[in-house]
């Protein structure tokens, strides 16, 4: 049984408040593959090209064959959970203030055995379990057993809870609540159980839709954030962020232009100073005060979310500005997470194709919907990964782009 | 003569028999700037970048960087602003005559139909009751549409969209080429965000102050405020763009001298 997660008591002000530490994250490069696919949520191990035999811990060369050729694949992850163990002491620092901690050892159908970390809805050994691998505060993939089936209160699981970012009871900050994405995340972070949301808008003059509708539900606090403004960043910021538990960057400035269909500048530059300096802006105000937030209690800073654009991965001319802007703001975000990872704050990259929105009125089916993309956040959010490609355009270009960016560049560009 | 008038204007300034009044909004980022349809080009809010404050930026010195767009704040509109202008001679910041810069100011109190009507238009028929009452313009005046309106410090009542744009006063057709055809004005102030009301793309020819007065060769004052310190007549203003090469116009610290 998992106890269900109830709202947080109000902090003690005068505590100290506990400062962040990490598991252990040294890796080899070659276990760093763990990493990679956890870090888009999936669960693979290495296999033989030559024998075929699943390897466990990752390694240089097949156990079985010696062959070379090891390629990381996706697992089912199905197994029989053989014994458990209980930590109640230990002199690694992290695990220190979180005993007790359940560990088990499991036989996976692909075969081999595996130490992993247990969540609480397993039964007792010998059980069946499913194995998947998360990220955990380090920012490193490690494993997981869960329950085959799903049992009450599933998320709930305190050592779960170490590696996801659950916006349930949490304060969470959408920068932009005059687009519809930035609504849309709104709505869906909120059902998703947070307790706060702070929802900024720049230009207060210009009336979008949608926002009033924002203002009226219980959990909204509306606050004017420009982020093409130093010191509206530095005014939020000094204003809240010390209690920003998870900060959803939705502004960007988008326009459908390439170098040729827009002489000058300006366009290019509104679009950078929103998608690149505007984070910028906002990592160097929220970045500080998260980073030190990462371990405040059970609802402490966990996630900082970027919306990208699966434009950042490769230039798509007809949008080329834009395609560049999120290309360095992906660049950055990758910065910003190697500097929030010692305070064991994730950056979630979401990279979606074409959204539902008028800057892709002229783009053919299918377009991403804003409530869509929201739901992908909020999951994102919930399984603690990385990097998320919502969407069919996006998927494809994963794909596409995972197998040859080269040739991605060019199918793209005719 | 003319050295003895500016001895004792610099006389009447020390004793306060003259006073200067600022009439010039902060140029901050939260003032708003002019809004285009998102598919225009924008012009630039105003935005500031600290460069050091006594810190390992800088360690005994504070400053900043600072952008904005040429028609951000209170700012001067040059003939080569609007096309009706373009092909005029000296007609921008860096070549237009100085002393058109300083000159005499006609106040004209729009106030209180503003106050009634936030589309209210000034006609040459109310500038004529205006001149029953305080003398006819002379030549080479600015005049200057007090309206209140930037005592509306909330951005949003100072902006007032609705659906169907911007709401603010401004000058008639009528009025702007009565002021230059019959009075010979040098340019016209508002308080507003434009020379022209919020909803002057409708009117004809679309932007009739922008047209007519830079057409003429002649300048736009926007974002003006504290017009209620004025006296309808013998105030002289003082209103210097930048001398930015090829300049539409500039941000300007606007001041008046008035009889105390």
């Amino acid at each position: 049984m998992i106890p269900p997660l109830l709202r947080p008591r109000r902090k003690n002000p005068i505590l100290r408040t506990r400062l962040p530490l990490l598991p252990p994250w040294a890796r080899s490069r070659a276990a760093l593959g763990l990493t990679a696919a956890a870090a888009i949520g999936r669960f693979e191990l290495q296999v033989c090209a030559a024998c075929g035999s699943v390897q466990y811990p990752p390694r240089e060369a097949c156990q079985r064959c010696l062959s070379g050729s090891l390629r990381w694949r996706e697992q089912p992850g199905l197994g029989e959970l053989i014994s458990t163990t209980t930590v109640h002491h230990s002199h690694d620092l992290f695990f220190r203030e979180r005993v007790p901690w359940q560990l088990g050892m499991i036989l996976l159908d692909a075969g081999p055995t595996v130490v992993a970390h247990l969540h609480g809805g397993c039964a007792p050994p010998p059980s069946r379990v499913r194995v998947g691998a998360r990220l955990d505060k380090s920012g490193q993939g490690v494993l997981l057993a869960f329950p085959i089936d799903e049992v009450p209160n599933m998320a709930d699981d305190r050592q779960l809870r170490e590696m996801t970012c659950d916006p349930k009871f949490r304060k969470v900050l959408v920068t932009d609540g005059k687009t519809a994405v930035g609504q849309a995340v709104v709505r869906s972070i909120i059902a998703a159980g947070a307790d706060l949301v702070w929802v900024g808008y720049a230009e207060p003059w210009k009336k979008l839709p949608g926002l009033a509708a924002l203002e009226a539900l219980p959990q909204t606090a509306l606050l004017p954030l420009d982020l093409t403004d130093s010191r509206s960043v530095k005014q939020i910021a000094a204003e809240i962020g010390g209690r920003v538990d998870i900060l959803i960057n939705t502004a960007e400035v988008h326009r459908a232009h390439g170098i040729a269909s827009r002489s000058g500048v300006e366009v290019a530059r509104a679009e950078m100073d929103v998608n690149y300096f505007g984070l910028l802006r906002l990592a160097q105000e929220f970045g500080p005060a998260m980073r030190a937030r990462g371990a405040d209690g059970p609802s402490n800073a966990t996630a900082w979310v970027n919306l990208l654009s699966i434009y950042a991965l490769s230039n798509y001319p007809p949008h080329g500005t834009f395609s560049a802007s999120k290309a360095a703001a992906l660049s950055l975000s990758q910065c910003l997470r190697a500097e929030m990872r010692p305070g064991g704050v994730r950056v979630i990259n979401v990279f979606p194709g074409p959204i539902d929105d008028e800057w892709n009125q002229l783009l053919p089916p299918p377009k991403l919907s804003p409530e869509a993309l929201a739901k992908a956040v909020v999951k994102a959010l919930q399984d603690g990964v990385e990097d998320v490609y919502p969407g069919d355009v996006a998927q494809e270009w994963l794909a596409r782009w995972e197998e040859s960016p080269k040739t991605l560049e060019r199918e793209v560009s005719i | 003569m003319t050295a003895n008038s500016l001895i004792s204007l610099a006389a009447d300034l020390n004793s306060g028999r003259i006073r200067v009044v600022d009439l010039t909004q902060t140029l901050a980022p939260e003032f708003p700037q002019i809004v285009l349809p998102p598919e225009f080009g924008q012009c630039w809010p105003f935005r500031i970048e600290e460069i050091s404050r006594y810190d390992e930026r800088g360690s005994a010195w504070y400053w900043n960087n600072f952008s904005c767009g040429e028609h951000t704040g209170t700012h001067f509109d040059a003939p080569v602003h609007w096309v009706s202008g373009r092909e005029l001679p000296n007609n921008s910041t860096d070549t237009l005559p100085v002393e058109h810069l300083v000159g005499a100011a006609c106040v004209i109190d729009c106030s209180a139909e503003a106050r009634a009507d936030p589309d209210f238009l000034l006609t040459a028929e109310h500038v004529r009751r205006w001149e029953a009452l305080h003398g006819r313009i002379a030549p080479r005046s600015w005049v200057l549409m007090r309206t209140d309106w930037s005592k509306r410090t909330d951005p949003v009542a100072y902006q007032n969209f609705d659906d169907t744009g911007q709401h603010t006063p401004g000058p008639a057709t009528d009025a702007v080429r009565f002021l230059i055809e019959e009075r010979d004005v040098v340019g016209f102030g508002s308080e507003a965000i434009g020379t022209d009301a919020g909803q002057g793309y409708h009117l004809k020819p679309p932007y009739p102050c922008h047209y007519y007065m830079h057409g003429a060769g002649r300048y736009g004052l926007q974002c003006l405020t504290n017009l209620d310190l004025l006296p309808p007549t013998g105030a002289v203003i003082f209103c210097a763009p930048l001398k930015i090469k090829n300049g539409s116009g500039s941000p300007i610290r606007a001041l008046a001298l008035v009889p105390a």
